[in-house]
């Protein structure tokens, strides 16, 4: 393989990574303060790109995109408000369940509204065959912006954690729920806040990388279970190791093509999640005693 | 006791006899053919309601291993072995009536593996599949084990998917029927109809008295004791790891069965059975059923199998099951089919009674 | 020599250990007690016995077979049973199935017998139902065999949970915290129990917080404090052990 050869398969592993990695954090945004794994995450980023390309048609893209991001963090919270605040007694069977069917009845109503076709965002700079010549690979302007967006959400996100009250409020309910009750946060709210989040964050990715892997009413379940793989991979919970594992699971897939069959792409990612499950299920960053202590 | 157990297996029997028994007289005996299919599904319904709702382990996979038997059963009975006659190994199976010799509807003569090889070598491959893909799983709780089973379920889509053998998309067609014993035979034959429909029936009643049997048992004791708590469980001797192994490759042999059975009955088989699509239908007619109900499971699977094949659900099918799943966990966390739903019913049922038997109470006051 | 001897048990959590360098003796149809502070680590210990955890160092021997670190179902097997501190009876089961599940060690059918209901797998489950039906009998809530085991009341359903850990006819059987939540009438009827349990030859280690339970009916007892054992002899003695009395009262009243 030549250099040049190796750069493109690179770059491509990480601006899929990137991806992922924006899934994985969209897990455990919601993950942290409620303990649930969400396995609608998926469908956000279908919504996401969906929405922006109805209303691209009649608006500016930049306006589409936000628009989109704002009606799926609507959604978002709409979910948490019908489905997750009425679950009495959640056991983590009935979360998964739940989260299960909701990602079917999203894609479900996606379908009825956009029906089978495969769509695509336009490219934010440029059209498909443009490209630029980075150190002999050539990649579109489009991976560009991926890689771009992902590392603004992901500072986005540390600033917002670190530095604000809402999300020091979120931090606090996720590492113990009863203390935070007490200093006076409204948990539920930041269960709301969190579904918000990751929805809108999902949305944005999905548009972002719409150009590129364009959209289908199912493509969510792909991206979850990827985004899930990167998820376990940087141990469940913890965002930094969300970016490294992303790009971990994101080069690992772009050179597998090179060995195996096109057809068994998605298998490789399952395969690494399977693996990583049996061996570590605390992932490569997570910290052992951490997943033993929380409750399954 | 032993009566009142089984009274249910009886209704189901005569519930059996005179469905066909109305098809027939109304000259609808196509009705069976849905009817026919639902049961073979009710089989991996219920193995999996043995594994979820009884010892509390997700499966989102559970359409892979009846994947894993239709696609056995389809590859082995496809492959035309007259060219290869002569060769020691055709010999020995036709030797051994390994083999069946027939013309398909070309008037060409096939001589092909008999199914009872592939059912068995099917029920083989899916227990060791289940079981050694089973001992890592297994030791996953929650979120992990969904994720893993339904990573699982993905992968085998993937192959079938994927692969020339498996006819990739468009999955394998003129399967020969599976000729069991006495004239019986597994086939879509539209002669055939009312004999399958009855293979099939016999199939589901014995797969619900032997799954009956076994959650009333020390084995089932031990399975519903580790859904209670796997700790507890442990300290009274239960081995709970190798009880979870044991009931998963259980339920992938029912789900493997079905798949040999309904591929049979078909004549084909497609990846859309091993799509994770059908574990979640499976999952949700569960869920429904009540979880740890083999009744309600295989009432449930009954009727939204028929209704989903007969196409009442039109093109919102996957909404039905996603939207049952949700229903049901949010306001019947115990299933459709609990007691406490239909205490209306029970409530005006003893209302009536009694208001008889006050009247009744009058009558004998009058006589003496 | 004991029937259960501990040598040098030990096991941390992170920094903290939990258990450390514990040994002691309990010798056979003895009442032997476990107390100290919250935090002490008696029930790190009860779950180092049982197999629940896996112990750092130290042995662990029951009729000096060692068993420690043997998987917890083994470990039934070799005739420990036991309660838990937060009471885990068995979900949507009834009280004689909860029961029942006990008898498991003490029989063999398996899934195709059972399945099946094959004569040998049916005679075994009638011996099992009235085996369990008769120890309810002793525990004298027989009447409420077929009631659901986790909707019973608090106190009740600690005899529930003594009754299956008896169904496996264990020589030792481990007791965290069998009065715990209970009122007066309750916790006296637990303390003539366990005397009852020691008379049909049961060893029986315990955990408690009620010390007139414990002085009543232990005929030794094992102080911890913050994983170390402090003090170890008969009732009397520890009443009046200086240092046991510094840990449960603090320092400055001793």
């Amino acid at each position: 393989m030549s250099f040049e050869q190796l750069l493109q398969y690179a770059l491509s592993g990480i601006t899929n990574g990137s991806i992922y990695a924006i899934v994985a954090i969209g897990f455990n945004i919601i993950y942290n303060t409620t303990g649930i794994i969400n396995f609608a995450q998926g469908e956000f980023l279908m919504l996401g790109g969906m929405t922006a390309i109805s209303l691209s048609s009649f608006m500016p893209l930049p306006l589409a995109i936000l628009a989109a991001v704002v009606i799926t963090s609507f959604a978002g919270a709409l979910i948490d408000f019908l489905f997750i605040r009425r679950l009495k007694s959640p056991s983590v069977l009935g979360m998964v369940i739940v989260t299960v069917g909701l990602s079917i009845v999203i894609r479900e109503i996606a379908l009825h509204i956009w029906d089978e076709k495969v769509r695509s965002l336009p490219y934010f700079t440029g059209n498909e065959i443009s490209s630029i010549n980075i150190m002999g690979a050539f990649i579109s302007p489009q991976v560009l912006w991926v890689i771009g967006v992902s590392s603004v959400i992901v500072v986005f996100l540390g600033v917002f954690f670190k530095f604000t009250l809402t999300g020091r409020s979120m931090r606090a309910c996720a590492s113990n729920i009863t203390a935070a009750r007490l200093c006076g946060i409204n948990a539920r709210n930041m269960v709301t806040i969190s579904f918000m989040l990751s929805a809108g964050i999902g949305a944005l990715a999905g548009c972002v990388v719409s150009p590129i892997t364009q959209t289908q009413y199912d493509c969510g379940t792909s991206l979850a279970i990827k985004g899930f793989t990167v998820a376990i991979l940087g141990g469940l919970g913890n965002s930094t190791g969300a970016v490294v594992g992303g790009i971990v699971i994101g080069l690992l897939e772009a050179f597998s093509i090179s060995v195996l069959p096109l057809a068994y792409k998605d298998a490789v990612a399952i395969a690494i999640l399977l693996i990583i499950l049996f061996v570590r299920p605390s992932g490569l960053l997570g910290k052992k005693e951490a997943a033993g202590l929380k409750e399954f | 006791m032993a009566m009142k157990k089984y009274s249910p297996v009886l209704a189901l029997v005569i519930c059996v006899i005179i469905l066909q028994a109305i098809a027939s007289l109304a000259g609808r005996e196509y009705y069976l053919t849905q009817l026919t299919m639902s049961a073979y599904y009710c089989l991996v319904i219920l193995g999996l309601t043995v594994l979820m709702g009884y010892t509390g382990q997700i499966s989102l996979g559970h359409a892979a291993f009846f994947a894993m038997g239709g696609y056995t059963t389809a590859v082995m009975t496809t492959r035309n072995l007259i060219e290869m006659q002569g060769s020691a190994a055709v010999d020995l199976a036709v030797r051994l009536g390994l083999t069946v010799t027939e013309k398909n509807a070309y008037g060409v003569e096939i001589l092909h593996l008999s199914p009872w090889v592939s059912l068995v070598t099917a029920v083989c491959l899916t227990a060791a599949v289940a079981f050694f893909i089973g001992i890592p799983i297994l030791k996953l709780k929650g979120h992990y084990l969904a994720m893993a089973t339904l990573g699982f379920g993905i992968i085998i889509y993937r192959i079938v998917l994927g692969s020339r053998i498996f006819g990739e998309a468009d999955g394998i067609s003129d399967i020969p029927q599976f000729a069991l014993a006495g004239g019986l035979a597994v086939s879509g034959d539209p002669a055939l109809r009312v004999q399958n429909y009855y293979i099939a029936a016999v199939l589901v009643v014995a797969g619900v008295v032997l799954l009956m049997n076994l959650v009333d048992s020390r084995v089932g004791r031990a399975l519903r004791s580790i859904h209670g708590s796997e700790e507890a469980a442990n300290a009274m001797g239960v081995n709970v790891a190798r009880y979870k192994l044991l009931v998963f490759v259980l339920s992938a042999v029912f789900a493997c069965i079905a798949g040999v059975f309904l591929t049979h009955f078909n004549g084909g088989v497609g990846p859309s059975e091993a799509d994770v699509m059908k574990s979640v239908s499976y999952l949700a007619i569960v869920a429904v059923g009540g979880m740890a109900n083999l009744w309600g499971a295989l009432v449930m699977g009954i009727l939204l199998n028929y209704l989903s094949l007969r196409g009442y659900f039109g093109s919102y099918d996957e909404f039905v099951f996603g939207s049952i799943l949700i229903v049901i966990m949010l306001f019947f966390p115990n299933g459709l089919l609990k007691m406490e739903n239909f205490r209306w019913l029970s409530d005006a049922a003893a209302r009536v009674i009694n208001s008889y038997r006050a009247r009744g109470g009058e009558g004998k006051d009058g006589l003496s | 020599m004991g029937f259960l001897e501990l040598k040098n048990m030990s096991r941390s959590f992170g920094g903290l250990r939990a258990v450390d360098d514990v040994s002691f003796e309990v010798a056979k149809h003895q009442i032997k007690a476990v107390i100290g502070p919250n935090g002490a680590g008696k029930t790190t210990l009860f779950n180092l016995i049982t197999g629940s955890l896996v112990c750092d160092s130290g042995e662990a021997r029951i009729n000096d077979v060692p068993i420690q670190n043997l998987p917890p179902h083994r470990i039934a097997r070799r005739g420990i049973s036991r309660t838990f501190q937060n009471i885990k009876l068995f979900s949507h089961m009834t009280v004689v199935e909860n029961v029942m599940v006990g008898r498991h060690i003490r029989s063999r059918a398996g899934f195709l017998p059972a399945m099946l209901r094959l004569p040998g797998a049916r005679r075994e489950e009638r011996a099992i139902r009235e085996r369990s039906l008769e120890i309810l009998s002793v525990m004298g809530i027989a009447e409420l065999a077929d009631q659901d085991a986790t909707s019973l009341p608090f106190g009740t359903q600690r005899i529930v949970e003594i009754a299956r850990a008896l169904a496996t006819e264990p020589e030792l059987l481990l007791l965290d915290e069998p009065a715990a939540g209970l009122n007066i009438y309750e916790t006296a009827r637990v303390s003539e129990m366990i005397t009852k349990i020691r008379e049909r030859g049961v060893t029986v280690l315990v955990i408690e917080h009620d010390m007139s339970l414990i002085m009543n009916i232990s005929d030794e007892i094992v102080v911890l404090s913050s994983g170390k054992k402090i003090a170890e002899g008969v009732p009397a003695d520890i009443q009046k052990n200086e240092e046991v009395i510094r840990v449960y009262l603090g320092e400055d009243d001793a």
